[in-house]
């Protein structure tokens, strides 16, 4: 368990060094995006158009914030992450196709986005759920707002960061997956207490 | 009284969104003080550190300030009831450009967000006749992330008690680190399918941590679950580690003899509530 400063834009060979449970502390900028903007960043990817803000090298964090407009500017006041498990359907294209280097979530990501990762070079980390004003914390500014069409929690924030953390490396470049991993593990206990699981539900 | 019971109701959510329950925040400390796993620990800290953060700086201890169910007692004898629907509905607009809150009323088929966490059947708000001449409610805002996972299940009647630990081990296995663990679950069991759920949520987000259960078997049983979902291992946020829940709070319903519904439900750590309490002269009291 190491711990890392970053900056952004984040170059490969950083991100390829980091393995699950080591802490990053993050400066620079950061784009959030929920399901709605990643439906969309999806749309123009495929289309060829060209996305309001660039994502290479850069940083994508789940969250949806909560915002006041003070004298013409915009002001995070609470900013915790959303749960990542849903935009598994769309991050693996998303890490494909626009560079982007580190994910930040809660409750986890599934194969695809890990295999995304390998290949490509970017790594997945959590940021403590509901630790929203210690993540608001981190915020210096609000550098615009895109897609507000979307609504507020789930438009395009483009936020200075300073020493956003402490984040940990769940998913790395090597494969592994650190929640997926306990998983397996209270799958075993499952089995040894004798608890048969019931028929699937689908979160993704 | 309008006036007395917006005031009271938007002072109430204010209360809830930024500071955690002290039977809460108590859970919270044990829970670190017990950790023995670095990183559950560093995540642990974290919330502590966050929950202290919300009450310095006045602002929603997380930014998912849910939407918003009341559970009103109305006294008999209390002289605003016509005012009270139309307060409560109209305190959460007001909350929610004064605090604010989070716009979380999003209709389902246009996808359109109404803006202040009003809409078709939100706020949910329950109604309890009870003696007396004072209105009392609790403001319950919870989050998207712990109602995801959700579990209501029809277990066959005759497999009932067995099948019960097996529906809550499993929803919470599935439920993984998705609902901010360490997480409260609340188990209800039989009734019709909406009594299940409903019971299920009250224990989940309305009773306090510590309490015990009135059925002493049922309390055994409340340990014995808490017990093997910790074992569990998934810990805080999936990372591992002791603590996967902070409390299991059955309740029941009596059902009927060819159904056995089984819900359960999570609250996050970021468990909210708070409690107004308006007199007949429109004083009022906020307690959590
Ligand atoms: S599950 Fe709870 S703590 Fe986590 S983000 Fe949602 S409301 Fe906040």
């Amino acid at each position: 368990m190491a711990t890392y400063s970053l900056k952004t834009p984040i170059r490969e060979e950083d991100i390829r060094v980091l393995r699950v449970g080591d802490i990053l502390y993050l400066s620079g900028v950061i784009v959030t995006a929920r399901d709605a903007a990643h439906r969309r960043i999806i749309e123009y990817l495929r289309a060829g158009k060209l996305l309001p803000v660039s994502l290479k090298g850069g940083v994508i964090y789940h969250c949806g914030p909560v915002v006041a407009r003070r004298d013409g500017t915009w002001e995070v006041l609470s900013a915790g992450p959303t749960t990542s498990t849903r935009l598994e359907l769309y991050e693996s294209e998303v890490v494909e196709k626009t560079g982007v280097k580190l994910i930040i979530g809660k409750g986890g990501m599934g194969p695809k986005t890990a295999e995304a990762c390998s290949k490509h070079g970017a790594v997945y980390a959590i940021f403590t759920g509901g630790a929203a004003v210690l993540a608001a914390q981190a915020i210096r500014r609000v550098i615009s707002v895109e897609w507000l069409d979307l609504g507020i929690p789930e438009a395009l924030w483009i936020l200075e960061v300073e020493n956003f953390g402490p984040l940990i490396v769940a998913i790395d470049t090597t494969g592994r997956n650190y929640i997926e991993e306990v998983m397996k593990k209270a799958e075993e206990k499952l089995k040894f207490f004798g608890v048969s699981l019931w028929p699937a539900v689908r979160y993704t | 009284m309008i006036e007395a019971i917006e005031r009271a109701a938007v002072e109430a959510i204010e209360r809830a969104v930024i500071y955690i329950p002290p039977d809460v925040k108590a859970a919270l400390i044990k829970a670190y003080q017990e950790e023995e796993n670095d990183v559950a620990r560093a995540q642990l800290k974290s919330i502590l550190d966050n929950i202290e953060l919300a009450e310095k700086t006045m602002r929603p201890v997380c930014q998912d300030t849910g939407t918003i169910t009341f559970y009103v007692d109305v006294g008999y004898e209390f002289p605003g009831v016509r005012y009270i629907r139309d307060s409560l509905i109209n305190s959460v607009r007001v909350a929610t450009q004064k605090i604010p809150l989070r716009p979380n009323s999003v209709h389902p088929f246009k996808n359109v967000n109404t803006g202040d966490n009003t809409g078709r059947y939100v706020p949910q708000i329950y109604w309890e006749l009870v003696p007396g001449d004072s209105l009392k409610f609790t403001v319950v805002p919870k989050g998207g992330g712990s109602g995801y996972p959700t579990v209501l299940r029809m277990v066959p009647p005759g497999r009932g008690f067995d099948a019960l630990r097996e529906v809550v081990l499993d929803a919470v296995y599935r439920a993984g680190a998705m609902p901010c663990p360490p997480t409260i679950v609340g188990v209800g069991v039989g009734g019709g399918i909406d009594t299940a759920i409903f019971i299920a949520k009250k224990a989940a987000t309305l009773r306090k941590i510590g309490t015990l259960n009135e059925d002493p078997e049922l309390a055994v049983l409340e340990g014995e679950l808490a017990k093997a979902i910790n074992e569990l291992g998934i810990g805080v946020m999936g990372l591992g580690g002791k603590t996967t829940v902070l409390a299991v709070h059955l309740d029941y319903s009596h059902r009927h003899p060819a159904s056995y519904p089984v819900a359960v439900v999570f609250q996050c750590w970021a468990s909210r509530r708070a409690t107004a309490i308006v007199k007949p002269s429109g004083d009022f009291q906020v307690i959590q």
